[in-house]
């Protein structure tokens, strides 16, 4: 079966790239989702607060995978659900299964890569102690409660206060268990101050920074975890340990991309991001392979993930109805001051529109900054900041005529005091 | 002066509220803040999002929301109403699952879409 | 020998299904015997047998001379033997034991002579550029290593649950939730409580582990003291997985054994233990202390080790005692004690079985051979494994090998409605792991775990509620929501 552009994701990214790639000329578009149904973790993302910057109103997670399930509606794009894609090789192959079609190869003129990101897990993060039921990551507790129906605990404990955690926080409290603590290793908070406010303190849930978990005890279910404060580097202070009595333990520690496709494929991978290295248009180091939303980098807002995933749509369409362009000037985007990160990771002069959005992450909170990128002699750009912070993605819109400046291949991105 | 955290919209605006002067608002970046500061420390209220059972369905709950805010205060007598409130599918979003929750003038919306089984 | 066993009267019983009481009943399964299993656990596997290093060892570590010796050695060629017939994962990688110093290489040389008399295969002592050769991810300040061939790694959980369901098939019976709390003596064997009633049997064989001193002594104590202690380990993200393509050793010395690095069956790296004296087989939990007492020993070995790709600790307890040696024999007449099964136990546990057959023997026990006893099982259908035409074909024939549940390991859910349909049967999330994988990868069952949940509820037809993440009490759920349960 050939297609002109296929989708690997069936969530809030796959769906906006589906619908642009159809929309801007794209013939047969198909999307191929894991799950029984589209919208991803939007499913399970019951709460509101979703759609303020995109649609200009506040729906819950399920309404905004609605509406974009809705735009699909007479547009012809495929749909193929129950199907895991198990390669993609770099010729724009892809193999999938589900239990219909049985084992399928699929042959693509552009493939857009959509699959999101997993939770950090205790593994991954070490926690000490014992091994008993009732430790679950943040997300997988919130599959139990909202999609199952089922609790999970009645007395609980949240380590990592990343907006998952805040509204499993939030959510648990609501269905009637006892949320005894929120502990956060960071001086700050990883999640949305609003959150904070609506899940924590609208509960008088407390909020413990710069602590962690040390111990976990519970030869069975879980009995109890004790909660240290750390020291400047994140080192568990002797004397500070507090205990719990909980049954339960959630783990909000932070979303990794899921990029296995990517790899075996020998797509370039960003080390920071844990994503895709890409271009202005989202395509990968592959060409005619595009990538977009959680695949990439972790996003705050799924608004910001539908956005980045229209543009790699629009891409994915104009790559199979243009065909492979030549490079040209290539910038490299470089990790300036208090920078973690920057998506996209590299621009083609000529093939970049008349701006473009350059997303990126600070590694600390700072109050009245400016962002700046430079060529490493002259300050190109510069964007003023109330208030920057690791949890809250940062945006800034560089217009191509002052990329065009540039003296050498690289551009930094920083952050410095404003004067 | 009181100050607070705005919760309208993910930019979290710090507000500073004058509750001698009117509860005049500063620090907001736009008008719904202000209204926020104000109604905070007079009434505060929040949509309140959960779910509700659904039999014959592809799935065994569905999710709800308010269809606008309600007092912060009844948030859990709110809750408890749900416990007795069992759909049959299909639902559709925008279903009335349960109207006028509390005598405020809000209802419990269904915000998924669930076909029968 | 049906009636005897719906009487709860059996020839044999062998109390504890770990890997080795397992292999104890499969080989018992060989003799025209009625035989039973008393598990204490909802699970076959569950104790020692599944956190440890999952190695097999060549034999060059244990002193001539010894039982473990002897058994290790014997334990290698019949693991080897067995693998292709019960379809376990079992890979001869070979070992490499590796010297940092002129001291360490002293000690290569004794291990190389141990080995040659203990019966160990190949053993080849290596400069430090042809080990180099072998593993360039190596710290480069070795002086060379001992290299074993013959050593290599298994999927322990698999290997005992290959055992165990051979016995089963064969016509063991195994009792599930079954601790022994009782032993008498009576008129022509023993009579053995447990929850369920009385078990009688004309002999007994006593397998369970770091709990064998305080099985044993529920009849008589035996002559030697149990000194549990504990491991802790990594296991590290499959992209780690070619870190090293050999099991990686360090020497022992005085202050302890050293830290391995190896890959495991699965295609995951695995790193520890420490060794820790405890108080019990419940003592599983990990440790700040021992974690980095871990890292900093594996970083000698293997210096661009990356903590990041871990993707879970754990611990497990070895069954240790006052004497270097396992700790075989007939306590009572017709009780046969098998304690003191510590590393190298996994390797040497199908040979121990052997072992526990010839002192049965002497004790009496007539063997005739079974002559419907089924050397092989079936092999399970691994739909990752299969290439692209299989898979399209397994499909064809179930549709649930299209259905992909767990997405991080590639598990369908018809190998789970296999396995929920296999002689012994899982009951919780981690059994249904332990057989298919499901939930061993980098999301650790963040993901697929609600799924296998429910897949387990629906075959079993438990409710949600009963079915457990591991063991007994190791509740998921506590209950529905929009109960009105709430107490807010």
């Amino acid at each position: 079966m050939k297609y002109d552009v296929i989708v690997i994701g069936g969530g809030p990214a796959g769906l906006a790239a589906a619908e642009q790639a159809q929309k801007n000329g794209a013939k047969k578009v198909l999307i191929l989702e894991r799950d029984q149904v589209l919208g991803g973790i939007l499913n399970q993302c019951i709460h509101n607060g979703f759609g303020l910057h995109y649609f200009k109103e506040e729906l819950t997670g399920p309404e905004y995978a609605g509406r974009f399930i809705e735009m699909l509606k007479g547009t012809g794009i495929e749909v193929k659900l129950d199907t895991m894609v198990l390669h993609i090789t770099p010729e724009r192959q892809v193999h999938a299964v589900n239990p219909t079609d049985g084992y399928m190869v699929l042959e693509a003129g552009a493939i857009v890569l959509a699959m999101g990101c997993r939770e950090r897990t205790r593994g991954a993060i070490a926690i000490p102690g014992d091994r008993p039921s009732g430790i679950f990551t943040a997300g997988a507790a919130q599959r139990y409660v909202n999609i199952e129906g089922y609790m999970v605990g009645k007395r609980v404990v949240i380590l990592g206060s990343g907006d998952i955690g805040l509204i499993m926080a939030r959510r648990m409290t609501l269905e009637g268990a006892k949320v005894l603590a929120c502990v956060e290793l960071m001086p700050y908070s990883g999640g949305l101050n609003r959150n904070i406010v609506q899940c924590l303190e609208d509960f008088e849930i407390p909020l413990y920074l710069s602590h962690t978990v040390v111990d976990v005890k519970g030869k069975e279910r879980l009995e109890q975890v004790t909660v240290a404060k750390v020291d400047e580097n994140r080192r568990p202070i002797p004397g500070t340990e507090m205990v719990f009595d909980c049954d339960t333990l959630l783990l909000s520690v932070g979303l990794i991309p899921e990029n296995e496709l990517s790899k075996e494929a020998g797509i370039q991978m960003d080390r920071r991001t844990s994503g895709a290295v890409v271009y202005e248009n989202m395509e990968t180091s592959i060409p005619g392979v595009f990538a977009c939303g959680n695949v990439v980098h972790v996003h705050d807002l799924v608004d910001y993930v539908t956005m980045e995933s229209q543009r790699a749509g629009r891409a994915a369409a104009a790559f199979v109805q243009n065909g492979e362009q030549s490079k040209g000037r290539v910038l490299e985007l470089v990790n300036g001051s208090h920078v973690n990160y920057t998506v996209p990771q590299k621009l083609r002069l000529e093939q970049m529109p008349k701006t473009v959005e350059i997303f990126f992450r600070v590694s600390n909170i700072f109050r009245d900054v400016e962002i700046q990128i430079t060529d490493g002699k002259t300050v190109l750009a510069h964007f003023a900041r109330e208030h920057v912070a690791p949890g809250e993605m940062e945006k800034v819109v560089l217009p191509k005529v002052l990329a065009e400046k540039a003296a050498g291949d690289c551009l930094t991105v920083q952050v410095v005091d404003k004067e | 002066m009181k100050e607070l955290i705005c919760i309208v919209c993910p930019k979290g605006c710090h507000l500073r509220v004058d509750e001698e002067n009117g509860y005049a608002v500063t620090g907001n970046s736009c008008e719904k803040g202000a209204a926020y500061g104000k109604k905070e420390l007079t009434n505060p209220t929040r949509v309140v999002t959960s779910t509700v059972r659904v039999e014959g369905g592809k799935r065994r709950r569905v999710s709800v929301k308010t269809s606008r805010d309600i007092p912060k205060s009844r948030i859990f007598e709110a809750m408890a109403l749900l416990n007795d409130v069992s759909l049959q599918a299909p639902v559709q979003i925008g279903d009335v699952v349960l109207a006028d929750i509390l005598g405020t003038g809000a209802d419990f919306v269904a915000t998924a879409n669930c076909p029968k089984e | 020998m049906q009636n005897s066993s719906q009487k709860n009267q059996f020839d044999v019983a062998v109390i504890g299904c770990g890997v080795v009481g397992a292999a104890v009943a499969r080989q018992l399964a060989k003799y025209r015997l009625s035989v039973c299993v008393l598990e204490k656990e909802n699970d076959v596997a569950v104790g020692t047998t599944k956190a440890n290093s999952a190695i097999i060892h060549a034999g060059y570590d244990p002193r001539p001379g010894t039982l473990m010796a002897r058994l290790n050695v014997r334990g290698v060629e019949l693991v080897k033997e067995l693998a292709p017939k019960l379809h376990f994962p079992y890979q001869p990688i070979g070992s490499l034991i590796l010297a940092f110093s002129e001291e360490n290489m002293n000690t290569v040389q004794v291990l190389y002579q141990r080995g040659k008399h203990n019966g160990v295969p190949g053993l080849q002592i290596l400069s430090r550029e042809q080990v180099l050769k072998m593993e360039p991810r190596l710290n480069p300040e070795i002086k060379g290593a001992l290299y074993a061939p013959s050593a290599g790694i298994v999927s322990p959980w698999r290997m005992a649950l290959a055992f165990a369901e051979s016995a089963v098939v064969n016509g063991v019976t195994l009792k599930r939730n079954s601790p022994v709390t009782g032993i008498q003596k009576v008129e022509g064997g023993y009579c053995l409580t447990i929850p369920q009633g009385k078990i009688t049997a004309r002999y007994v064989v006593n397998c369970t582990g770091v709990d064998s001193w305080a099985t044993a002594s529920l009849l008589q104590q035996p002559p030697y003291e149990m000194k549990p202690n504990r491991g802790e380990y990594y296991l590290m993200d499959k992209s780690a997985g070619d870190t090293v393509h050999h099991v990686i050793f360090q020497c022992p010395t005085e202050v302890g054994k050293g830290v391995l690095v190896s890959p495991t069956v699965d295609g995951n790296l695995i790193v520890g233990p420490n060794s820790e004296p405890v108080s019990g087989a419940g003592d599983t939990g990990t440790t700040a202390e021992g974690l980095e007492f871990v890292r900093k020993m594996a970083l000698l070995s293997v210096p661009g080790l990356n903590w990041r790709e871990s993707i879970r600790n754990f611990a497990g307890v070895r069954a240790n005692t006052n004497i270097d040696d396992f700790q075989i024999r007939e306590l009572c007449k017709g009780f046969i004690d098998v304690a003191g099964i510590k590393s190298p136990g996994l390797s040497s546990a199908p040979a121990i079985a052997e072992y526990v057959q010839e002192l049965l023997l002497r004790s009496g026990l007539r063997l005739l051979s079974n002559p419907d006893f089924r050397e092989e099982l079936p092999e399970p259908v691994r739909f990752k494994e299969l290439s692209g035409d299989e898979k399209a074909e397994a499909i064809r024939k179930n549709p649930l090998y299209g259905r992909i549940i767990c997405r991080c390991e590639t598990i369908s859910e018809g190998e789970m409605v296999d396995a929920l349909h296999s002689p012994i049967p899982p009951v919780s999330i981690d059994g249904i792991k332990r057989r298919c994988g499901a939930g061993m990868g980098r999301c650790q069952g963040g993901f697929c775990g609600p799924r296998v949940h429910e897949i387990i509820a629906r075959e079993t037809g438990m409710p949600m509620e009963a079915v457990m993440q591991d063991r007994a009490g190791m509740a998921i759920v506590t209950g529905e929501t929009k109960c009105g349960e709430g107490e807010a």
